[in-house]
């Protein structure tokens, strides 16, 4: 197996030219990130450049524990066996201390189990899906962005504030859709009973047949709309909905809309006066965020999307938990995670021990035109505590805490 | 009323793209015999390559300029592909070009990543067909107009080019007859190359006249490549007036399926193509394929013989070792190892079928879901333990295969691949929809192994034991009386039915033994890794599947394991590094032309011209063919 | 002699064209009645029809006064008719040997078996049936090796491996070189005058016909036209009219429609 690595480095190096096994003078500390930064490249690898920029002003304030950070970073292809396969790898031989990683919810909820069997610690970082707290919450998974539930809600109680009366949705047909559409239905109707859903449409993820379904939605009249699209989908679904009037006189509610990620590729088609969730990082005045953006900017020339951000509260959130803990032991970092506070550039967020969710928030706003792109405007950040289900909910959708 | 016409005019308007990217597939799969994986990743440059040229290209003239250019340069592509890929290949055994094509793929996937960057394009608006026309107030766009209208004249010049011109009437008489082309004098090289840019050129026009609809992402391929299949077995596997009439009908029925059964999105095309294929096993206008036809390409197999001490031994030294491992290494080694059992049996149950019974399955991967799937709802719906629901897993793949193979079996070649491509899909769309009972896409986790089983080892161990005795079982039924009958229905159906075999029963009851083994598979893959999700009963998983089968040698016994276990290696080891796509590509591109008969079969033939194995035949009697 | 097989009126029309019509014939046990024409005159079709792999537009077949008629080929093997092709059909992936056993375990209904290695099974019976062909020596041989005489006397030998009494063969000796042709035909006479079987044979080598054939049957454009003894075939002008538009006949060098 050594030989094996070092002809495997030999050749790494001598292919690519990367330096991955250069020597490093003090013995790091070592974290596990996988992901598809292939499938997903136009995501995974902002996000991967979020966690270069926190590891290296980490490892110049002298590192944790007085050892430097680094992340070995894994391509699982997209597929939830191989990303467990390589998991083990990287706890059993390359000595991680513990796991992060995955956009994919699947993949995450697949780690997240696998975690819970061998005892491994893994920091959900960008998957949104609601099971991975609750349903299928367990001891050793915590997760730091804000959920599909708490994005959806922060949405409905917009929307109750409009006088729409009938809603139609639009979702990808799978698991991150439907759960958004159901939250966001459990949230309107719990603020605004009066709110009847007249459609739901559910094209198949990146295969929308955007004109059909702007035909169905307006077939059936609605006040206004709640997308849950992204990529190519939403771009499809904006182009076919603007060209042909569905918008027209409507309120749209979008979920993560307003990231970076989504909004640039629209260009000047974003939509309008949606109101949307994301991250408006272009027009940040606070200390705290605007210092991470300013340093990504001077990092990598380019304001940073929610995957940099994220990436970057990942490595602040490991590296107070590893302090905090004084160890990088499984359980002594479990312990640690547990009710941890971190100081990011969303502000102070806490990994809450009745469910393990960070607290960390998101932006809402308005979408705009502006110098012929969309940006957010009259934007808000919600704390991601106020719209967590009451600690009694929370129990009982949460198996694992009983 | 007014509505209706409006949602039939937008499904003739989806239809344009599809039946372009569609009928270059067809024509090539009519012409050549090979089916193109790669058609997706042409459809999917057009898509860049249009974009890119309209960024620089301003104007009414231009715009449509960029469209045609964008067909020409990938036409260019497709015959570079066709010329440096395929034609070394033509030679090897039926189909096995389609592991080339998906090199081709992967090393598309990673050039198009390198060029265009990972980021969607929002495709530009077609300059002055930006807004809409009212027809009885509902409002149409005008490029969906521009879209219906264009489409017709293509599959009319297409028509004219094939029927009227000396070349189209040679390259339909190529789809009759390949020899006779090549007896009457023409060089059939350069008609398949031409056939493969004018195929090619067609995909690369159907990603970029789709451009003002969409954009271009690199998802793209993989996500038109079901459907473009689909559209082609519905109208006739090479028939172009066919994938008209089937793209406009799969365009249509969507269009009024998301209106009307919002829910259907995912399976309405497989439905249809499961229909059509029921009443017409052809297609609409496809033409009955004579078993044999196209003719064993190549070499025929060879007679088998079960191992010899010495091969006996050599697997038992193998197999020693394996079982010492865990003694000595680390505890990812043998997780590497189970996951490539693991895989190896699923290769082998699929080598079974397509090997023995030249039964060539597009979804096989449903099998190994299947397993999967009843231990995991077993173990989380009814408590079962874990031993009882790992038995009942490969009676549940069974069954289904039984079910599923009843209704394909039927059918023979390419249409049979594709109705098992289409269940598998309605298999996929059942777990993926049925949130409640299967977790839908967030899969089942927490699936382990029993408290005796938990431990890494103790489970190598089992999938040790396991798997490689379902191997040896799938081999050993090779040599018996069954897998014999197989072979014979496979060489000679005519054969073996006018000597009392039942060629029919003998492929259903081979199709529910390879799925039963499949779901020992699935049942040994959901214990390990504690979760199952959809990915595993998907097309891509089959495909997986089909290229190590192809790439271990379909005419050797070992080729499924052995293929199996090399891709499973050679994939553990080269996703380490950031352009794995491409080197997997091309490393599998180089092997298919070096090694056409597969790994097992060129290493075979190489030991034999070394003299380290005796050949078995004595081919000095009749010459070397 | 009783009669083994019977055909009543048997008719086959694809899409309005008549490839076999009206045609009644019977094969008495232990007879070689020979079927001939010219090209596309509708033997095969008949061969076909016969034992089930076309299904007849109408009319009927009865073996041994069972009405076979549309049952499935591997049935009316089960009721002992055996069959060679025009196209030699065999096992290409199998040796010489093994082909005969994959018979000989059908017969013996083991084909759905997978516990017994195949090879091993009924070695003894298979070898006895390629003695019988003169074939022993190429018993290992991969048959995909095999000269193309030698395929048809495997051929033969799977047709033999269930005891038909009735053989049906199609062209036995189509493709092979003139003095094979004598020797196979000798070795088919010898064996089924010994087995008491009957043959219904197709054939364009007159030579063939006329040595080996009790009775001639002659078809052309799917309706039988003759139906005789040799010297009854010879001298009836209808059949010299068919074959060459009259005319001296049927000589030593006889152009092959098939060659």
């Amino acid at each position: 197996m050594k030989f094996q690595k070092i002809v495997l480095g030999l050749v790494a190096s001598a292919m690519f030219g990367l330096s991955t096994f250069a020597a490093q003078a003090a013995d790091p500390i070592i974290i596990g990130e996988i992901n598809h930064y292939k499938r997903m490249a136009a995501f995974a690898n902002p996000y991967k450049d979020g966690i270069e920029l926190g590891l290296a002003e980490v490892n110049a304030a002298g590192g944790v524990l007085g050892r430097p950070l680094e992340f070995i970073y894994r391509d699982d292809q997209g597929k939830p066996g191989e990303a467990i396969k390589i998991a083990e790898e990287l706890m059993t031989s390359d000595g991680a201390v513990m796991l992060t990683g995955t956009i994919f919810s699947n993949v995450g909820l697949a780690i997240s189990s696998f975690a819970a069997e061998k005892k491994y610690l893994y920091l959900a970082s960008e998957p949104l899906a609601d099971a991975l707290v609750w349903a299928k919450g367990n001891n050793y998974t915590f997760r730091l962005r804000a959920s599909t539930y708490m994005q959806a809600a922060m949405l409905a109680e917009e929307a109750a504030k409009t006088d729409a009366k009938t809603y139609a949705t639009i979702a990808p047909n799978y698991a991150y859709g439907k759960d958004a559409v159901a939250a966001f239905k459990k949230a309107l109707t719990a603020l605004r009973p009066d709110v009847t859903f007249v459609t739901e449409q559910w094209p198949a993820l990146f295969k929308i047949d955007a004109g059909a379904e702007v035909q169905a939605i307006e077939r059936m009249k609605p006040d206004a709309i709640f997308n849950v699209t992204f990529g190519g989908d939403l771009a499809k679904f904006v182009r076919e909905g603007s060209t042909r009037g569905l918008f027209d006189g409507r309120k749209v509610f979008s979920l993560l809309t307003g990231e970076p990620e989504y909004l640039d590729p629209l260009k000047d088609e974003a939509p309008v006066g949606w109101t949307v969730t994301g991250y408006p990082s272009y027009d940040m005045k606070d200390a705290a965020n605007k210092a991470f953006v300013d340093a990504y900017m001077a990092a990598y020339g380019k304001y940073p999307g929610i995957g940099p951000l994220v990436g970057y509260m990942t490595v602040q959130s490991i590296a107070a938990a590893i302090t905090k803990a004084g160890s990088t032991e499984t359980e002594a970092l479990v312990a640690a995670f547990k009710g941890l506070d971190v100081d990011t550039p969303l502000g102070k967020i806490t990994y809450r021990s009745q469910d393990h969710q960070s607290t960390a928030g998101a932006f809402l706003g308005t979408v705009a035109l502006k110098d012929g792109k969309g940006v957010m405007v009259d934007w808000s950040y919600k704390n991601g505590a106020d719209y967590l289900p009451s600690d009694a909910e929370v129990k009982l959708l949460r198996p694992a805490s009983n | 009323m007014a509505l209706l016409i409006a949602q039939l005019l937008t499904g003739l308007a989806n239809a344009a793209a599809l039946f372009l990217v569609a009928s270059g597939l067809s024509l090539i799969f009519g012409v050549t015999r090979i089916v193109n994986f790669a058609h997706g990743s042409f459809y999917m440059l057009g898509a860049f390559i249009g974009y890119s040229l309209m960024q620089v290209l301003p104007g009414h003239f231009w715009f449509w300029a960029s469209v045609l250019l964008a067909g020409i340069a990938v036409g260019l592509i497709g015959v570079i592909v066709e010329i440096c890929v395929l034609r070394p290949v033509y030679k090897a055994p039926e189909l096995f070009q389609l592991v080339a094509t998906f090199g081709v793929i992967l090393v598309i996937q990673d050039l198009a990543l390198l060029v265009w960057g990972a980021e969607d394009v929002l495709g530009p608006r077609a300059p002055g067909l930006k807004g809409i026309i009212r027809i009885m107030g509902e409002p149409v766009p005008k490029y969906d107009l521009a879209l219906i209208a264009i489409t017709p004249f293509v599959l009319f010049g297409l028509w004219y080019l094939l029927t009227k011109t000396r070349i189209g009437i040679l390259v339909r008489a190529a789809t009759q007859d390949r020899e006779m082309v090549g007896a009457l004098g023409v060089n059939q090289a350069w008609l398949f190359t031409g056939v493969f840019f004018l195929g090619a050129a067609l995909a690369g026009l159907g990603g970029a006249i789709q451009l003002p609809k969409g954009g271009a992402d690199l998802m793209m391929d993989f996500n038109i490549l079901a459907a473009i299949f689909v559209v082609v077995v519905i109208g006739g596997m090479g028939s172009l007036p066919g994938a008209y009439v089937a793209a406009v009908l799969i365009s249509v029925l969507n269009v009024f399926g998301v209106s009307y059964l919002p829910q259907s999105t995912l399976v309405l095309m497989f439905v249809v193509m499961a229909v059509v294929l029921m009443i017409k096993p052809y297609g609409l206008f496809g033409r009955e394929e004579v078993a044999g036809e196209h003719g064993q390409v190549g070499e025929p197999e060879r007679p088998i013989k079960p191992a010899d001490a010495r091969g006996r031994m050599i697997v038992g030294c193998l197999i020693a070792a394996l079982a010492l491992l865990p003694m000595f290494d680390s505890t990812f080694l043998t997780i590497l190892i189970t996951d490539i059992l693991i895989f190896c049996l699923f290769a082998a149950s699929l080598h079974f079928l397509l090997g023995l019974g030249g039964l060539v399955s597009f979804g096989h991967a449903a099998f190994f879901g299947s397993g999967a799937y009843v231990a995991a709802l077993l173990v989380s719906h009814a408590g079962t333990p874990m031993e009882l629901a790992f038995l009942l897993a490969p009676l549940g793949a069974g069954m289904a295969a039984v079910i599923i193979g009843w209704m394909c079996i039927r059918l023979t070649g390419v249409y049979f691949a594709m109705l098992t491509m289409a269940f598998a899909q309605l298999l996929w769309s059942l777990v993926f929809q049925w949130g409640e009972f299967t977790g839908g896409d967030d899969g089942m986790v927490d699936i382990w192994p029993a408290e005796w089983l938990s431990t890494t080892n103790a489970y190598y161990y089992f999938t040790l034991v396991v798997g490689v005795g379902a191997i040896i079982l799938l081999r050993h039924v090779a040599h018996s009386p069954f897998g014999y009958a197989l072979r014979a229905s496979r060489d000679s159906e005519r054969q073996a039915e006018a000597t009392g075999i039942n060629t029919k029963h003998v492929r259903w009851a081979a199709f529910a033994f390879a799925g039963a083994m499949a779901g020992v598979a699935g049942g040994l893959f959901v214990f390990s890794k504690g979760s199952v999700f959809p990915t595993e009963l998907e097309i891509a998983k089959s495909f997986d599947g089909l290229i190590v089968v192809f790439l271990g040698g379909v005419k050797t016994l070992s080729g499924g394991v052995v293929g199996g276990a090399s891709l499973e290696l050679i994939k553990d080891f080269l996703t380490r590094f950031e352009f794995w796509r491409l080197s997997l590509g091309v490393l599998i591109i180089v092997v298919v032309i070096l090694a056409p008969e597969g790994i097992v079969g060129t290493v075979r033939k190489l030991a034999e011209h070394a003299g380290w194995m005796r050949s078995k035949n004595a081919r000095e009697v009749t010459g070397d063919e | 002699m009783s009669e083994v097989l019977r055909v009543e009126n048997l008719y086959k029309t694809f899409g309005g064209i008549h490839a076999v019509e009206d045609v009644s014939f019977s094969v008495a046990e232990g007879e070689l009645l020979a079927l001939i024409g010219p090209n596309g005159a509708g033997k095969t079709t008949c061969f076909n029809m016969l034992m089930g792999q076309l299904k007849p537009t109408s009319g009927q077949v009865y073996l041994r006064g069972e009405n076979i008629t549309g049952m499935p080929p591997r049935k009316v093997w089960r009721m002992g008719v055996g069959r060679t092709f025009q196209i030699t059909a065999t096992y290409q992936s199998m040796t010489v040997i093994e082909n005969i056993q994959m018979a000989l375990m059908s017969y013996h209904h083991r084909v759905f078996s997978i516990v017994p290695y195949a090879h091993k099974l009924y070695r003894e019976e298979a070898l006895q049936l390629l003695e019988l062909v003169g074939m022993v020596e190429q018993a290992e041989r991969a048959c995909a090796i095999l000269a193309y005489g030698d395929l048809k006397r495997l051929e033969l030998a799977i047709a033999l491996c269930h005891e038909p009494s009735l053989l049906l063969m199609d062209e036995p000796t189509a493709g092979m070189a003139p003095k094979e042709r004598i020797k196979l035909m000798q070795l088919t006479a010898d064996i089924v005058r010994e087995r008491k079987i009957s043959v219904l044979f197709t054939e364009h080598d007159m030579d063939v016909v006329f040595a080996h054939s009790h009775h001639i049957m002659v078809l052309n454009r799917g309706e039988l036209i003759a139906n005789g003894s040799a010297n009854d075939i010879r001298n009836n002008p209808k059949v010299q009219e068919v074959y060459l538009g009259g005319g001296h006949l049927f000589a030593k060098d006889e152009v092959q429609p098939n060659a």
